[in-house]
C-alpha cells in the first residue's frame, strides 16, 4: 500500500478509521471505566447531575417563579430536557479537551486522531442511558403515560451526537493551538443553557425572541425529546429538520477543520 | 531485493515564530489585527530539523541510526511512524509498522496490567484476538504474573518497562522502529531487550534502531546511518562509521598533543623538562579516538638541559578521583638508558592493549635521576586521557566502568551445563 503524501485519497481516512475501530472501542471503554473508577460515587454520578439539577430547578423555577411547564409537572418538563442536554454538554466538554488530555498518545503513536474526540463524545452514552432509566421512573411516579413514542428517544441522540462531535472536533483542534479555548467552552455552555428552552417553555417568549431561539439548533432537538414524553405536545418537525441539517453541516465543518489541522497536532500539542 | 522503506528528500521544518507565539486565542486575534493595520513583516525564524534525507532499506535489513542529541533521529522516526508530517519529500513504506518510541505508550495508571496490555496492544495496532492469543506469553515475558490484575499505578518503574516492552516485543509487524527504549531499565532487562531484538534478525523483519549505545548498535546492526544536524552524514557498514562518529567526541587535544611547557603543577630540579605528550597509533599518526582495549603509543617529548645518567621515566594513569590505575616505568622493564644527551628528544611507550574501562583519566609524568632522591621533573595531572567504550568482547555488551577499572581476557566453563551432558569439553 503506497504511502505517498502527495496523493492521499480523500476518503482513505474513513477506511483507515474502520481498520482502527477496535482502538476506538477501547478508547470509549477506557473513558467510561475511568470516569467511574476515579469517583467516589461511581455510576451514581450519571444520575446525580440531571436529577439534582432538576430538583433545584423545580424548586426555584417551577415552584417559586411559577414557571409554566406545558401541562406536565415541572420536574418532568425540566428533566426530560436535562437528560439530553447534559449528554450534549458533557460530550462537547470532554471532546473539546480530549486532544490536549492525550498528548502522550499524540506524540508517540500513530492512529487516526479522529478516534480521540469521537470516543470522548460517545463515552457519555452510558450516562445518558442510566439517566433515561430514571426518567422512566419519574414518569411512573407522576403518572405520565408511557407511549410508543419512547421508542424514538434513543434515536434522537443521533443528531445530538453529530452536533456534539462537530463542535468537539472544532474545539479540540482549536484547543491544541490556543490554550485559552478550554476556558471558553464552559462559559459558552452556560450561556447556551439559557438560549435553549430547558428551564422555560418556548411559548413564554415574545415572537421576536421565539425566532432567535429557534435559530439555536439545540432548540429543535430538545423540544422533540420533550414531545416524546409530555402528553399532547406536538412534535415540531420543522424545527427538528432544521436542527438535523444544522447538526450535519456543523459536523462536516468540524471534520474538515480537524482534518486540515491534524498534521500539526503532534508538533504543537 | 524488495525494498521495505524508501525515503526521498525528506525534510522537516519548524517555524520558531509560529511555535513561540499565538498560544492564546486573544493574542492571535490581536496579532492578526496588528498585521492588518501595520503590515508587520514577520522575520522568518526557521529550523530545519531534517533536510534532504534520502535512503532505502531492504526487507529484513536491520539498520542502526546514530547521531548526537538533537541531530534529528527521533524526528525521522516520528515521520516514518506517521506521527508527524514532513515539510518536504516523500516516503514509501511496505508493510505493517510498529513503533516503539517509548515504552508503555498508552498505559493508564488506573487500569490493571491486563487491561493495559489490551489497550497498549490495540494502540500499537494489534487486534484484540491477537492480543488474547499471546496474552500468556506477554505476561510471562514481562514477569508480572502475580500483579497482572492490580492497577499499574502500583507497579515499579521496572515492571512498567517490562510490561511495555513485552507487549511491543510480541507485535507481529513487518517493520519495527525502536527508539532508545533500551536506555533505561536494569541490566537484566536490557539483556532481555537485546536478546529479543537479536531474534528479530532471524525473523525477517525490517528494523530501524535508534540508539546512543554504540556497542549495542555495533553488535546488532550491520548497517548504520549517521544523522548529523538533520542530514545524512554517512550511510554504510557499521564499524567504519561508528569509529568516525566516536572520533568527534574524543578530546581535540588527543589530536594535537598536550603542551606541557606551561604545565600547572610542576616541580623538579630541571635537568630534563617534559614538553609535550602525544597519543598515537602504531604507525605514528595521531590517535583521535582511544577505546578500551586498543593498542596505544604514548609519545613523550622532552628537552634535556643537562645530561643525566640512568634516568627513571614514569608515566602513570590515575582515575578522576585520584586512584592509581597503572604505571609505566622504564627501569622496571630493565631498559637502561645509560646517558641521555642534550637537546630535544622523545620517548615512545608502546602499550599493546589498554584494557581499562571507558572513562576520563589523568596522567602524571615524572623522571628521577639515578639517585632517586628528588625529581628531575614532575608533572601532576598534566594530561587527560579519554578512553571510550568499545565492543571488546564482541557481544554488544559495552564494558561498563561500574564493573571495575580494568578488564581482562577470560572464559567461563560450567561443569553442569543445562544443555545436558557434562560439558567442560564443549
Amino acid at each position: 500500500m503506497e504511502n505517498n503524501w502527495a496523493i492521499e485519497k480523500k476518503l482513505d481516512w474513513i477506511k483507515e478509521f474502520w481498520h482502527y475501530r477496535e482502538l476506538f472501542y477501547f478508547f470509549v471503554w477506557r473513558d467510561i471505566k475511568l470516569r467511574y473508577k476515579q469517583t467516589v460515587l461511581g455510576a451514581l454520578w450519571a444520575i446525580i447531575q440531571p436529577f439534582f439539577t432538576m430538583v433545584v430547578f423545580s424548586i426555584f423555577f417551577g415552584k417559586f417563579a411559577k414557571m409554566p411547564s406545558e401541562g406536565a409537572p415541572y420536574p418532568i418538563f425540566s428533566y426530560s430536557a436535562l437528560v439530553p442536554w447534559i449528554f450534549f454538554t458533557t460530550a462537547v466538554g470532554h471532546s473539546g479537551n480530549s486532544l490536549i488530555g492525550n498528548t502522550n498518545l499524540l506524540t508517540k503513536v500513530y492512529f487516526p486522531r479522529f478516534a480521540i474526540p469521537a470516543s470522548a463524545v460517545l463515552s457519555g452514552i452510558f450516562d445518558f442511558f442510566i439517566a433515561s432509566i430514571i426518567l422512566l421512573g419519574l414518569m411512573i411516579y407522576f403518572h405520565i403515560p408511557l407511549t410508543l413514542n419512547l421508542f424514538f428517544w434513543p434515536l434522537l441522540t443521533i443528531p445530538l451526537i453529530f452536533l456534539a462531535l462537530g463542535l468537539g472536533l472544532i474545539f479540540s483542534s482549536l484547543n491544541v493551538k490556543y490554550r485559552d479555548i478550554k476556558y471558553t467552552i464552559p462559559f459558552l455552555i452556560q450561556i447556551w443553557l439559557y438560549l435553549t428552552p430547558i428551564i422555560y417553555p418556548i411559548n413564554i417568549l415574545p415572537d421576536r425572541y421565539k425566532v432567535l431561539i429557534a435559530l439555536n439548533p439545540m432548540t429543535g432537538i430538545i423540544e422533540v425529546f420533550r414531545s416524546l414524553i409530555i402528553p399532547n405536545k406536538q412534535v415540531d418537525f420543522g424545527s427538528l429538520i432544521y436542527s438535523v441539517v444544522v447538526s450535519v453541516v456543523i459536523l462536516f465543518i468540524g471534520i474538515i477543520y480537524f482534518r486540515s489541522t491534524e498534521r500539526e497536532f503532534a508538533d504543537i500539542v | 531485493m524488495e525494498k521495505s522503506i524508501i525515503v526521498e528528500n525528506l525534510g522537516k521544518k519548524y517555524d520558531i515564530n509560529k511555535l513561540k507565539k499565538d498560544t492564546q486565542f486573544r493574542e492571535a486575534l490581536i496579532n492578526f489585527a496588528k498585521q492588518l493595520l501595520f503590515r508587520d513583516q514577520e522575520n522568518m525564524e526557521v529550523v530545519w530539523a531534517l533536510k534532504n534525507v534520502s535512503f532505502s532499506v531492504e526487507k529484513g535489513e536491520i539498520v542502526g541510526i546514530i547521531g548526537r542529541n538533537g541531530a534529528g533521529k527521533s524526528t525521522l522516526l516520528k515521520i516514518l511512524s506517521k506521527i508527524t508530517y514532513p515539510t518536504t519529500g516523500r516516503m514509501k513504506i511496505e508493510g505493517r509498522v510498529g513503533s516503539l518510541l517509548e515504552v508503555g505508550t498508552g498505559f493508564h495508571d488506573e487500569l490493571s496490567g491486563r487491561e493495559n496490555i489490551f489497550l497498549n496492544g490495540s494502540i500499537l495496532g494489534m487486534k484484540k484476538k491477537e492480543v488474547s492469543r499471546k496474552l500468556d506469553q506477554i505476561i510471562s515475558f514481562a514477569e508480572v504474573e502475580k500483579f497482572i490484575d492490580t492497577p499499574i499505578k502500583r507497579y515499579s518503574t521496572g515492571m512498567r518497562l517490562k510490561l511495555g516492552f513485552s507487549v511491543a516485543a510480541h507485535l507481529e509487524t513487518d517493520i519495527l522502529f525502536i527508539d532508545e527504549v533500551l536506555a533505561v531499565g536494569d541490566v537484566a532487562f536490557q539483556k532481555k531487550c537485546l536478546d529479543t531484538i537479536k531474534e528479530l534478525r532471524n525473523s525477517g523483519r525490517t528494523v530501524l534502531f535508534v540508539s546512543h549505545s554504540i556497542p549495542t548498535v555495533e553488535s546488532l546492526c550491520p548497517r548504520v546511518i549517521w544523522i548529523d544536524k538533520g542530514e545524512v552524514r554517512e550511510d554504510g557498514a557499521v564499524e567504519e562509521i561508528t569509529n568516525n562518529y566516536m572520533s568527534q567526541f574524543a578530546t581535540v587535544k588527543h589530536a594535537t598533543g598536550f603542551d606541557l611547557t606551561k604545565a600547572f603543577e610542576r616541580e623538579g630540579t630541571g635537568e630534563i623538562r617534559f614538553t609535550k605528550i602525544e597519543y598515537l597509533n602504531a604507525d605514528g599518526t595521531p590517535k583521535n579516538l582511544i577505546r578500551s582495549g586498543d593498542s596505544l603509543k604514548v609519545r613523550i617529548h622532552y628537552r634535556v638541559h643537562q645530561s643525566v645518567s640512568n634516568p627513571d621515566f614514569n608515566f602513570r594513569i590515575y582515575t578522576e578521583r585520584g586512584g592509581k590505575v597503572a604505571s609505566f616505568g622504564n627501569l622496571i622493564l630493565g631498559d637502561n638508558l645509560s646517558m641521555l644527551s642534550l637537546g630535544v628528544g622523545y620517548a615512545d611507550i608502546e602499550i599493546d592493549n589498554l584494557n581499562i574501562m571507558p572513562d576520563r583519566y589523568f596522567i602524571n609524568l615524572w623522571v628521577y635521576g639515578n639517585k632517586e632522591i628528588e625529581y628531575i621533573d614532575h608533572l601532576v595531572f598534566c594530561s587527560t586521557l579519554d578512553v571510550e567504550a568499545s565492543n571488546y568482547y564482541k557481544t554488544g555488551r559495552g564494558i561498563d566502568k561500574g564493573c571495575g577499572i580494568t578488564f581482562l581476557q577470560y572464559k567461563w566453563n560450567f561443569s553442569n551445563n543445562s544443555l545436558g551432558e557434562n560439558s567442560i569439553n564443549q
